[in-house]
């Protein structure tokens, strides 16, 4: 296995008096899809975004590509390769497709321009509605956009948090097979509570409640394992 | 229901009162004393968009409410007014090419002194109250009383008469309705700042960052830009903005005086409530609803003409709480 590209120490976070990180420890490899999974409430959305940058931290490191980033701001975060699908994706629904991928991307360059073109040979839908208000497109189109967005620059690290929220499970299918494409140029953390997507995707998994680690391994061996499924995500074996 | 079928409620119903506000007036007067009335609705209109349009892209923006916004405006108003001192020969000159001239560098004078104003107030005071209003509706409050105080010291305590460049004196006589020329030049400059500040934000890139930073701050940074820097820039081009209509409305109504920032703040707030947070183009039509019923109503009514706005206000409150063109959460 590879040298890990981003480490977790000890991160404890608050949100306002609540303590919902505490003392999170992980690291996620460069060659492998991690996965955060675990209950409603466990503070895996809050790990993403106490990586981003988006929530302070109260104690511990974050090291990424061995720079500490815990303290820098978002953008300073987001301007070192990492990219990041909210849970509610964070469309600008007001602005069109173009626009918001105009917004999202930080250089007019050719390199730029080119990761552009991939990126909606990726996505045909988004080529397709390019001038249309991304407020009125579906919400896999939605879905599709957010993770375009933070595609489009040379991006080291995807942050995605729950992308299947909401989601036709047909639409998931897509989701995972763009994933599956993604993770081949740049290495992802998945925070998700859909076990078929997570079992699809993910390499490594860590499961989180009450705001730490209490579990970690490989996918393949989570599969299999039913008393760990359903004692930690509550996936019985019918459902599983 | 889809948030495009409300924005196109709110779109019909913005078209549908400010034609019927336009209108309906037209049944209780000449048609001659209508169409001055009109042409000074829609001066006031212009001015207020001014003042407006920088609150609200603050607002929109910064979730700051700025109450040291009227302050700006009458600092803008003074320094036009010191510029038109220094240069009264050029104000007094019988040559539209020197009346046009010493307005620009009015203009630009107020623009870049009060956007300079603006950052400072932003870098030293209000970044440090960002998410809580109260204590920017206090620190701001508190700003206007030194601003207010600054300008008694620097300009004296007494209201002073705006000088009007020539060219900009008198009216134009047009099929016999009479029209005051600055009323005029004051609609054109209003419609082409709205034409400058929709091509900035929907054909640049800075444009469509202040956009989408209107509608999810927090997203805007998540992707890589100093939001921070933004928030700075926009609050100095409100300043920038406010500094220009008070200039404007200094010279509208003939005079400059410390406390003049107040009595136009409130129909700021009032325009911008009405024309959503956020919206330039709410701006604009808020502004030429409040301006064109306060001229109509002041001549049918005129004890009603202070309250008319407010009740517009509640109306648009009641039927649609976000403003007619909201944008952002």
């Amino acid at each position: 296995m590879s040298e890990p590209i981003l480490k977790v120490e000890d991160v404890h976070a608050f949100i306002g008096q609540h303590h919902i990180l505490q003392g999170v420890t992980f690291d996620a490899k460069a060659d492998a899809v991690t996965v955060l999974i675990g209950r409603n409430g466990a503070g895996k959305s809050t790990v993403i975004r106490t990586v981003m940058g988006l929530l302070p931290s109260s104690k511990g490191k974050i090291v990424y590509k061995g720079s500490e980033i815990h303290k820098k701001k978002p953008y300073e975060i987001a301007r070192m390769g990492i990219g990041f699908v909210p849970e509610d994706m964070g469309i600008f629904t007001g602005l069109t497709v173009e626009e918001n991928m105009r917004v999202a991307m930080l250089h007019d360059d050719e390199n730029t321009a080119q990761r552009l073109e991939r990126t909606l040979d990726m996505f045909a839908d988004l080529r397709k509605f390019w001038k249309r208000e991304a407020g009125n497109l579906s919400g896999g189109q939605k879905q599709m956009l957010s993770i375009a967005r933070a595609i489009v620059n040379d991006t080291s690290l995807l942050l995605i948090d729950e992308p299947s929220k909401g989601l036709a499970p047909i639409i998931i299918e897509s989701v995972i097979g763009v994933i599956n494409q993604i993770k081949t140029n740049c290495v992802v953390i998945l925070v998700e509570q859909n076990f078929h997507m997570a079992s699809s995707v993910g390499d490594r998994f860590h499961i989180l409640d009450d705001g730490v680690v209490i579990h970690s391994g490989l996918m393949e061996e989570l599969v299999v394992d039913e008393d760990l499924k359903s004692h930690y995500l509550g996936i019985s074996k019918e459902s599983g | 229901m889809s948030e495009t079928t409300f924005r196109g409620w709110g779109r019909g119903i913005a078209v549908f009162g400010t034609v019927a506000i336009f209108l309906f007036p037209l049944m209780g007067m000449p048609a001659k004393t209508y169409l001055t009335l009109t042409i000074a609705g829609l001066a006031m209109g212009m001015l207020l968009f001014l003042v407006a349009s920088g609150v609200s892209i603050i607002f929109g923006l910064m979730d700051v409410l700025n109450f040291a916004h009227g302050a700006l405006f009458a600092w803008g108003a003074y320094v036009g007014f010191s510029t038109f001192k220094v240069l009264m020969n050029w104000v007094e000159a019988d040559s539209v090419f020197q009346n046009f001239a010493v307005f620009f560098i009015a203009i630009i004078a107020a623009i870049v002194v009060v956007g300079l104003i603006g950052i400072l107030l932003e870098t030293i005071i209000v970044r440090r109250v960002y998410g809580s209003h109260l204590f920017q509706i206090l620190i701001t409050f508190g700003a206007t009383i030194v601003l207010v105080e600054l300008i008694r010291v620097f300009w004296g305590p007494n209201d002073e008469v705006m000088t009007v460049p020539l060219t900009f004196r008198g009216n134009w006589d047009v099929m016999d309705v009479i029209v005051d020329r600055y009323r005029i030049i004051c609609i054109v400059i209003g419609l082409t700042l709205y034409g400058i500040i929709q091509l900035i934000l929907k054909k640049t890139k800075l444009g469509t960052i202040v956009r989408a930073g209107v509608e999810n701050r927090e997203m805007v940074q998540a992707m890589g830009h100093n939001i921070f820097l933004l928030f700075t820039g926009v609050f100095a081009a409100g300043a920038g903005l406010a500094a220009l209509g008070g200039l404007a409305m200094a010279i509208f109504s003939l005079q400059v005086y410390p406390d003049m920032g107040s009595t136009y703040l409130l129909f700021a707030f009032i325009v911008v409530i009405i024309g959503g947070l956020g919206s330039v183009t709410g701006s604009l039509v808020g502004a030429l609803i409040v301006g064109l019923s306060y001229n109509y109503v002041a001549y049918l009514v005129p004890w009603a003409a202070a309250g008319a706005n407010i009740i517009i206000m509640i109306i648009i409150l009641l039927v649609r709480p976000r403003g007619l063109f909201p944008v952002g959460k």
